[in-house]
């Protein structure tokens, strides 16, 4: 009915602590829910049926009220909120405490979001001289508290793993911070939670728990910078994007004069699942429709409003650029 | 009698339009706002229905996300400053000096502006969307998205100065009924003796005077932001976004109660009155209603439970949010109560009141859920979300005005409406609410974010999504039906008398439709439920002699030009508002408007009185 664990985004497909201290708090009040719906409602019908008017009717006694009742039924519900009280304020402080800070040795992740892409930096005491910043796809190590920091470039956001733990919005001029686990490898989507403007709707990621080893290594990947592409037409579409179709001016490439911030690095775009931000499969395909056009796959993004290879008509991309240009990317693995 | 320098002559028992557009009757200003707030809330439908036809498919390419923005804008705004507050007005306008056995309101032309200004906020707000873009920041305008580098258009300034004049209408209409209710009560309608009805409208009204001021400080800063460049809420001249969010929610949780107490109220009238019994526990369901309006200040930080307020904030709002649940489900088992041995008339008001409790039981119950801070980091900003606020809104107060219409639509018109339509109306919008939102309690749990455009198939809620819609043709059934009940009935429905449901309180106790002066004689109230007791007790004398013609002069307020015309000033002043730095017009429009509003303030207050034998028989 409403459980669906298996669609990607169900609150009730746990892989955490975080996201299973919430489900079990949302249980427990749900099994309240439905007891006291249950018993009014049982007894608002009875009622309209049992005293429902007839011809003959007198008027019935005129019935102020009963104190005995009222005390009853106020220290009733009272009872059960304590019930609920109590439990919510533990979760609530047990998810706000993280159980291994960043300065007690775990790995400490901070996400910049932008209108409507993400990026990561990665602070790993476990491999200290790596320093890793991409952008739109986040892998943890699994069984492992990941520390989360959270900043905004422009407008509010929201972090939201809904496998992995609740929402916390991501606020300009604060950083609030968190704590995550996945306790099961795989594959978690993701997705803005807070209205953030034209694209909010388009703003996905995709987070990958894997074992630690597999994990270092991707640091490991991520830390380097990009080969220089053998093959021509992939040479031909570096020089297409540090040149004349200016990416550069956005996209940042490690090891390349392409070094902007100002859209998603794309230095190992290539090992990504996803495009776009979570919303496109990272096929040859996708990103040569993205190269295209892309505001009619993400209505709105900034590379379709503002890059001049979409804003002026003398400087359009052509069918060739483009197939250069996803020979290169597809190299950036 | 005071004359004045201006040559303008007080209106003489004007008539068509002159006669509405003058009017400072309380009955005539409650038609008013009905009937209007009614077609913008048919207007708040069509936005409804857009989003939803937009969400019935995955990858829907209907509506543009800048379009789609501006609808889920739009739809809140005006479901909640169009429709909701002013229907709740039209039912205190008309009724609230009926219960009490008053003539008007103690402030008749202050009222006749409260309305004409709530048509201008209207105007202003609904005119945005073919005047360059409807505001697109949703109907809680988070900065610093609503700021001026995220936001260039004129949609925000819309929607700052649209409620800035609804601000004011509302203030107005507050004072008003504060004073009437306090000051002009019946000999003996002591305020323990006041029908439940006036006792919610009491508190709203106070919720009003000290919520509003809130927002208009919030929307000031957020102007001079847009407009004369202050950094209150741009995040690159060091302003925070969280304190807008505070602003808007301390307004904004005494404004949910602005709109449920209202329809508590008036389900307090229906239930008693079709089940033959008193309202059961009197004084305890006022002392909830007076709880509920004082705790709900304390409440307002669980709108943000995830911004990061940190452990000990939100455990707090968490455990004052559960207090406010407290007094709420008293007032239901009270009510349930009063149905307990009586002898129940399953008519029209009585079927919304029940519905009512249906549904705003299974509301509040989902938003006893979303207290829990802990686990609503995974319903806020979801469906989830969604749902909660449909049921305690529309199957809560929409339901209460469906019945309230029901209920006292003879003593407004003194016809009956059609009782067989009503009960089919009653079931398609029972249904039809039920199949819209019910599902969006599974999609939020399900992973949907709220206020997105569309979503991809790979998500699973393709089914839940189509079928929230299809709901929505049962409900556009239900309220066409009803709208057709409405406006046949008013015409040629079957008569009715004062006293067609054999009701408790003073409105019944006089003519339907009612007489311009309302009571030939103020009634002596000796007891709660007057009009019952003396039925009962055949202590008629007084009840006849309201039913008769007067034997004498009356003397009723005057109409005035002046309460309209200070709002044509707010009109054109509230579009220069929008419109000041862009041209030298906007400037123009900006102080006509300003001007408008001093001359008419002035020529109000000293507007001499006609003669009582000039003027007629009132």
């Amino acid at each position: 009915m409403g459980c669906t664990p298996d669609h990607p985004q169900s609150t009730f497909n746990v892989a955490g602590p975080v996201a299973e201290s919430q489900l079990t708090l949302f249980y427990w009040i749900l099994a309240a829910a439905v007891f006291v719906f249950v018993i009014v409602t049982a007894i608002l019908f009875w009622a309209v049926f049992r005293y429902r008017r007839k011809v003959s009717d007198k008027d019935p006694e005129q019935i102020h009220g009963n104190t005995k009742l009222e005390i009853a039924w106020t220290i009733l519900p009272a009872i059960i909120l304590v019930f609920v009280a109590i439990p919510t304020v533990i979760t609530i402080f047990d998810n706000a405490n993280s159980p291994c800070t960043y300065e007690e040795g775990c790995l400490e992740v901070t996400v910049e979001a932008a209108q409507w892409f993400w990026n990561f930096t990665y602070k790993d005491p476990s491999n200290p001289d790596l320093e890793v910043m991409t952008s739109n796809e986040m892998r943890i190590p699994v069984d492992e508290v990941v520390n989360i920091r959270l900043t905004s470039r422009d407008v509010l956001h929201s972090f939201w793993i809904p496998n992995i733990a609740g929402k916390l919005d991501i606020v300009p001029n604060h950083v609030n911070t968190m704590w995550i686990q996945s306790n099961i490898e795989g594959e978690f989507y993701a997705q803005c939670a807070e209205f953030c403007g034209i694209a909010h709707a388009l703003m996905s990621f995709r987070v990958y728990a894997d074992s630690r080893d597999e994990f270092n290594e991707w640091m490991k990947l991520q830390a380097t910078e990009a080969s220089i592409p053998a093959e021509p037409l992939a040479l031909e579409g570096k020089k297409l994007f540090e040149g004349e179709k200016q990416c550069y001016a956005c996209h940042k490439v490690m090891g390349t004069k392409a070094r902007s911030n100002v859209g998603p690095d794309l230095t190992h775009v290539a090992s990504r699942t996803q495009l776009a931000a979570g919303i496109l499969d990272n096929t040859q395909d996708n990103l040569r429709k993205w190269l295209e056009d892309p505001e009619s796959i993400k209505p709105g993004n900034k590379m379709a409003r503002q890059a001049t290879v979409y804003t002026d008509e003398t400087k359009k991309l052509n069918d060739p650029e483009i197939s250069a240009l996803v020979a290169y990317l597809q190299t950036l693995k | 009698m005071v004359s004045i320098p201006f040559p303008v002559v007080r209106p003489l028992k004007p008539v068509g339009i002159w006669g509405w557009l003058t009017t400072i009757d309380h009955k005539k200003i409650g038609v008013l706002y009905g009937t209007t707030a009614f077609i913008l809330f048919l207007t708040g439908g069509v936005e409804a229905l857009l989003i939803r036809l937009q969400l019935a498919i995955p990858n829907n390419t209907l509506i543009a996300p800048e379009v789609y923005n501006q609808l889920f804008t739009m739809h809140g705004t005006t479901m909640i400053f169009l429709a909701i507050m002013p229907l709740g007005a039209a039912f205190f306008n008309f009724v609230i000096p009926l219960q009490i056995g008053a003539r008007d309101v103690a402030f008749p032309r202050l009222n006749a502006f409260s309305f004409w200004t709530f048509l201008a906020g209207a105007i202003i707000l609904k005119m945005s969307w073919v005047l360059g873009g409807a505001p697109n920041a949703g109907w809680f305008g988070y900065a610093p998205i609503t700021g001026k580098i995220f936001n260039l258009g004129h949609g925000i300034d819309f929607w700052i100065v649209g409620l800035q004049v609804l601000g004011v209408a509302s203030l107005a209409a507050a004072f008003n009924f504060i004073v009437t209710i306090v000051n002009m009560r019946a000999p003996g309608l002591t305020l323990m003796r006041m029908p439940i009805f006036t006792w919610m409208t009491l508190i709203t009204s106070i919720l009003l005077v000290l919520a509003f001021p809130v927002i208009t400080v919030a929307l000031i800063e957020l102007m001079f932001d847009r407009t004369f460049g202050t950094v209150f809420f741009v995040t690159s001249g060091g302003g925070d976004p969280l304190l807008w969010q505070h602003l808007f929610w301390v307004f904004g949780h005494p404004e949910v109660y602005i709109l449920i107490l209202p329809a508590m109220g008036i389900i307090s009238e229906i239930i008693p009155t079709f089940s033959r019994k008193p309202i059961f526990g009197y004084n305890v369901v006022v002392l909830s209603g007076v709880i509920i309006g004082f705790l709900g200040w304390m409440v307002w930080s669980h709108h943000m439970f995830t911004v990061g307020l940190g452990p000990i904030a939100n455990s707090i709002f968490a455990i004052t949010t559960m207090l406010i649940a407290i007094p709420t489900g008293v007032k239901i088992f009270n009510w349930i109560a009063t149905l307990w041995k009586g002898s129940i008339d399953l008519k029209s008001p009585m079927l919304y009141s029940i519905g009512f409790i249906v549904l705003f039981v299974i509301g509040g119950l989902s938003g006893t859920m979303h207290s829990s801070a802990a686990s609503d980091a995974q319903q806020q900003d979801t469906y989830f979300i969604v749902a909660h606020i449909h049921y305690v809104l529309f199957g809560g107060s929409l339901f209460a005005i469906f019945a309230g219409i029901h209920y006292w639509f003879p003593k407004v018109t003194g016809r009956l409406m059609n009782e067989l339509s009503g009960r089919i109306s009653f079931l398609l919008l029972f249904v039809g609410m039920n199949i819209t939102f019910f599902p969006m309690h599974f999609l939020g749990l399900d992973g949907m974010p709220r206020r997105t455009y569309t979503y991809s198939s790979e998500m699973g809620w393709d089914l839940w999504n189509l079928v929230a819609t299809l709901g929505v043709f049962f409900i556009i059934a239900a309220v066409l039906l009803f709208l057709h009940n409405v406006t046949r009935s008013w015409r040629k429905g079957e008569k009715a008398d004062s006293d067609p449901w054999d009701g408790r309180t003073l409105e019944w106790s006089i003519p339907s439709p009612v007489p311009e002066y309302n009571f030939v004689e103020i009634p002596i109230v000796k007891s709660r439920d007057d009009f019952w007791e003396k039925k009962r007790s055949g202590d008629t004398a007084e009840i006849e002699l309201n039913l008769r013609e007067p034997t004498g002069d009356i003397h009723l307020p005057q109409p005035s030009y002046w309460p309209a015309f200070a709002s044509l000033g707010m009109l054109i002043g509230g579009f220069g508002l929008v419109y000041l730095l862009d041209s030298m017009l906007g400037l123009l429009a900006a102080v006509v408007g300003g001007m408008i509003i001093m001359i008419s303030i002035y020529a109000w207050s000293f507007e001499p009185v006609n003669d009582p034998d000039v003027s007629g028989h009132h």
